[in-house]
């Protein structure tokens, strides 16, 4: 998992992005146990008490349940985590979109580079 | 969520110098704050008053609700801007020394740390580079149990790699309870693992705010905000 940040974005609404990509791409399935506070903070190079956060939001939204003193999980319900990666998704092609049409490209022009490309 | 740390009206003058003028601010507990603010702010001042080394013209300083004293001691954990630990001293010496000053000090967690390191607890501290000897007056530091960690400028002068040292060396000794200030004008490297920031100049607080609201509301990291701000 990459955990690098934009440092002009607010800090939360990052972490529960990037936690949702870890469980809509399958890399944390339903009932999963999450990593710990301590060590998201580590790995992000946060506050923990920002991660406490984004896992109450990520709670309060559905994603994942807290059990009291073993941690945090996934919950059964995946599909509040796609939504988020969806429109990540979603608005990463925006950006590229407009980027391209800065540079003076049309649709039809962008989807050919696109096509030509090889990736991976 | 209690207040660690207040300051009302906090004056210092030295000679005509003001470096403090009427400094009001509120810390609460269990947050890691950064005190920011450009060269001769004032923020050494504060942390020095703070820690009773210097006595204010004016004004008053609690820290749990009592003032910088004996009492006080114990509650509060500081890194000088300076190293003045003795030279000829070897680690386990010195480790030994904040034991026998400090009630709450961990030695093996201290040990433990200086050992991940890859110090030899029997080196004598002249002996070591900078960046070791920050970072081994930084784990005395943060090898304390106390309520309030101040820092003055522990990332200035080290390398990348041992900025991202003492960084996860604060998140991980961080006690959800007690607070941590530090005093810094490197930013960027240390933006994200700050709850709060204060903003002083001229010896006043500007800005006291959560760095996630600050993105919020400018748009832009606090580092970006700190350029704007202060800018010549």
């Amino acid at each position: 998992m990459d955990w690098r940040l934009d440092k002009k974005r607010p800090i939360c609404p990052q972490i529960c992005e990037k936690l949702c990509v870890l469980i809509a791409s399958g890399e944390l399935n339903a009932g999963d146990r999450l990593m710990s506070v301590r060590d998201v903070a580590l790995n992000a190079g946060v506050t923990p008490n920002t991660v406490q956060k984004s896992f109450e939001q990520l709670e309060s939204q559905g994603v994942i349940y807290s059990k009291r003193g073993s941690g945090w999980y996934v919950s059964e319900n995946v599909g509040i985590a796609k939504e988020v990666l969806d429109s990540l998704i979603r608005s990463k092609t925006v950006n590229y979109l407009n980027d391209m049409q800065a540079l003076g490209l049309d649709k039809k022009e962008i989807i050919e580079i696109i096509k030509e490309f090889r990736y991976g | 969520m209690g207040e660690i740390l207040r300051c009302d009206n906090l004056c210092k003058d030295f000679g005509a110098t003001r470096a403090l003028d009427r400094l009001c601010l509120s810390v609460g507990s269990g947050k890691i704050i950064g005190l920011l603010g450009p060269n001769g702010a004032g923020k050494t001042t504060l942390i020095k008053i703070v820690n009773g080394l210097l006595q204010p013209t004016f004004g008053e300083v609690l820290i749990d609700g009592k003032r910088p004293g004996v009492e006080t001691k114990p509650l509060v954990s500081y890194l000088p801007d300076v190293n003045y630990l003795n030279n000829w001293m070897t680690v386990e010496q010195i480790v030994f020394m904040f034991a026998d000053f400090y009630a709450d000090f961990r030695s093996d967690l201290a040990f433990d740390m200086v050992k991940r390191l890859g110090i030899n607890r029997m080196q004598r501290l002249k002996s070591l580079s900078k960046g070791n000897k920050e970072k081994v007056c930084l784990i005395l530091v943060m090898s304390r149990n106390a309520k309030l960690y101040i820092l003055d400028e522990p990332i200035a002068g080290v390398d990348p790699a041992t900025r991202d040292y003492i960084i996860s060396t604060i998140i991980n000794n961080y006690n959800p309870e007690a607070s941590v200030l530090i005093s810094t004008h490197l930013i960027s490297d240390i933006e994200s693992i700050l709850d709060e920031v204060i903003f002083i100049q001229n010896g006043r607080v500007v800005l006291q705010d959560t760095v996630d609201h600050i993105r919020e509301q400018n748009h832009m990291s606090v580092d970006d905000l700190f350029r704007e701000v202060f800018k010549w």
